[in-house]
């Protein structure tokens, strides 16, 4: 490719335009997780001054540590509830024909766009009624439901792909619909799993309103709601500082996890196994 | 090692009927080919009898017991597919073994097992390998050998090696002919629709046409007893020549049937037939010439040895053999 020097000029000035858009505000919340006192109150693009009170000020606090370990509790339960359920039933919904399926399948993805302050109030009477209320379980139930849709239609369409004839092999084989979904689909579904799984870990960590809405105690608290509950000295008091350091530290095990993952995702893994 | 019995087999899809009916005995150690047409049925009977398709009425006998409601892997059948199928993530080894692991199979038995296969097919250098990491032809040589360590009692092949270059399509033909050979009565059904395949493979050839057989018998037999116009057109290459008019009516038919390696070139006064060379084919150790004797289609005739170059254009004298004439009658069938 020949491309002139002005176009490439334009395309690498978009580029940085968009990167320092879309970066700002993360860059905003860990200066600002550095700042102390009036500091934090004026605008500025470079650091003015810089400490770790703040990050010290999270951990000498009662009940961080513990939200964290509810939210690494929940997620997790969460994103193995839900690739559990989701990749049996996307076998189902690719593999068996039975009648309804295509109704099903468009049914599960309308459930999906409900906002989730159109559910919240029934959701909350069956979470009374299971008495799940305050209890871990009751965000596990919700988070669940809410990552199903779209954590089965991605499968479905994942597992609709994988060839008919590895199937029918894994059956002359002798393997049973439970082996071939384990033995044989999940390890060709790995990029589809980990990235449904970590997208799901994801909401599961990060979601606000159930988590504010069904727990009452400060002990059974999750990060998000923790953070928002943060109090400072006084009533008036927003402690901002604390809240960016604490935004930015559950945001690292996100990062890692990706990290992790994204040399997980062998791309083309199917490649070379069935040809025609 | 089975004898396999088809009673009155059907098989519907919806209302749409794919099989109409088969009656088909298949011995116990035979090489039986199922040919015909894309489209006539050939992969779903074939399906049938593996249990991966249910059928919908009739009987599949494996050696007198009934396996309507056997599950595959009951079978004792093992199945290569059109596209080899291996398991991607898998090495080699594993997809040899995998069947026999489910099996729970003895570890060291499995392993025996595994290399010997490997051994036989030529594939030992590659166990350690993941299918990605195989040229096509290694590819289906690991689907005949995990077809081969199962130890089935029927190897059901479809279209094996129609993905598969001319060359390694010869090889591999060998491939699959020597598990025959080697396996002292193991009984194979093997689908193709090239015919040239069926007719270098089988002990006998079952002609399926529109989901009923047309006909079954050695590949001698089909070729020179074509009990339809349709078999006697689809066995054979090139194609038998067909003639109808006054060309039939002169012999008393409606289809006169004649093989290209059964017209002679004739001196004029004894000729039959008279007419241009259109087209020749070179193959070196024999030649083709297509011949406009007024006919809808060219007369082809094979002549052994070099192509004469001279010939195209030239006006020839023709003269079928009489007693190779296939001579057909209003219902396609052969006359006496
Ligand atoms: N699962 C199915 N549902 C509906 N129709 C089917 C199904 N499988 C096959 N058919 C139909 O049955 C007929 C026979 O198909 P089949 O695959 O047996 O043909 P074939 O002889 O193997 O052809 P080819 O040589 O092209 O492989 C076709 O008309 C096909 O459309
Ligand atoms: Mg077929």
């Amino acid at each position: 490719m020949n491309r002139s020097m002005p176009r490439t000029i334009a395309f690498y000035a978009c580029v940085l335009l968009i990167v320092l858009i879309a970066v700002f505000p993360f860059y905003y919340a860990i200066m600002t997780s550095f700042e102390t006192g009036t500091a934090i109150f004026r605008p500025n693009i470079l650091p003015e001054s810089f400490s770790w009170d703040n990050y010290k000020a999270i951990f000498t606090r009662r009940g961080f540590v513990r939200s964290v370990a509810n939210s690494v509790f929940i997620a997790s339960i969460t994103v193995g509830a839900a690739l559990l359920l989701a990749v049996t039933a996307s076998y189902a919904l690719a593999r068996v024909s039975f009648r309804g399926r295509g109704l099903l399948l468009m049914t599960i993805l309308g459930v999906s766009m409900f906002p989730q302050i159109a559910v919240l109030s029934g959701l909350y009477e069956l979470i009374n009624l299971l008495g799940l209320y305050n209890k871990p379980w009751a965000l596990v139930l919700s988070y669940t439901i809410f990552t199903l849709p779209f954590t089965v239609w991605v499968l479905t369409t994942f597992m609709r792909d994988l060839p008919m004839e590895i199937e029918e092999a894994a059956i002359v084989d002798g393997a049973t619909p439970w082996v071939i979904i384990t033995r044989v689909f999940m390890p060709l579904l790995w990029p589809a799993l980990v990235t449904t799984g970590l997208l799901a870990f994801i909401g599961a960590w990060n979601e606000f309103l159930f988590a504010l809405t069904f727990t009452i105690s400060a002990d059974q608290r999750t990060v998000p709601v923790a953070i928002a509950l943060l109090s400072g000295a006084s009533q008036q008091e927003i402690p901002w500082g604390p809240i960016m350091a604490v935004s930015v530290l559950v945001t690292i095990p996100l990062i890692v996890l990706v990290r992790v993952f994204q040399r997980k995702i062998v791309a083309g893994l199917t490649a070379g196994g069935v040809k025609g | 090692m089975a004898n396999i019995t088809l009673k009155a087999v059907r098989k519907s899809f919806g209302s749409f009927e794919v099989i109409k009916g088969i009656d088909l005995e298949i011995r116990k150690g035979e090489f039986m080919v199922f040919v015909g047409p894309s489209g006539c049925g050939k992969s779903t009977l074939l399906r049938l009898i593996s249990g991966l398709e249910e059928i919908t009425s009739g009987d599949l006998m494996f050696d007198d017991a009934r396996v309507n409601n056997v599950i595959p892997s009951e079978r004792g059948i093992a199945m290569v597919f059109q596209s080899y199928v291996l398991y991607p993530h898998m090495k080699v080894y594993d997809n040899l073994a995998f069947g026999m692991k489910l099996g729970k199979r003895d570890k060291s038995e499995i392993d025996t097992r595994v290399r010997k296969a490997a051994e036989m097919l030529q594939i030992d250098h590659l166990l350690d390998r993941l299918p990605r990491q195989l040229s096509g032809g290694q590819r289906q040589r690991v689907a005949i050998g995990r077809a081969i360590v199962r130890d089935p009692r029927v190897f059901l092949f479809d279209e094996p090696l129609s993905n598969l270059d001319a060359a390694l399509r010869v090889a591999t033909r060998l491939e699959i002919a020597k598990p025959h050979h080697d396996m002292n009565d193991v009984t194979m059904i093997y689908v193709t629709h090239d015919q040239v395949e069926a007719m270098t493979l089988a002990d006998r050839i079952c002609v399926l046409r529109d989901g009923v057989v047309e006909q079954v018998g050695t590949p001698a037999e089909l070729y020179e007893k074509p009990n339809s116009v349709f078999v006697a057109g689809f066995i054979g290459s090139p194609k038998m020549n067909f003639l109808t008019g006054t060309f039939a009516d002169a012999v008393g038919c409606t289809t006169l049937g004649i093989r290209a390696e059964h017209i002679d070139i004739v001196d004029q006064a004894d000729a039959t037939w008279t007419g241009t060379v259109v087209h020749a084919e070179d193959l070196g150790s024999d030649h083709f010439l297509f011949v406009d004797i007024g006919a809808d289609e060219p007369v082809v005739v094979r002549r052994s040895g070099k192509l004469d170059t001279g010939m195209l254009g030239q006006v020839v004298s023709l003269r079928p053999q009489a007693e190779n004439l296939h001579r057909f009658g209003p219902d396609d069938k052969p006359l006496g």
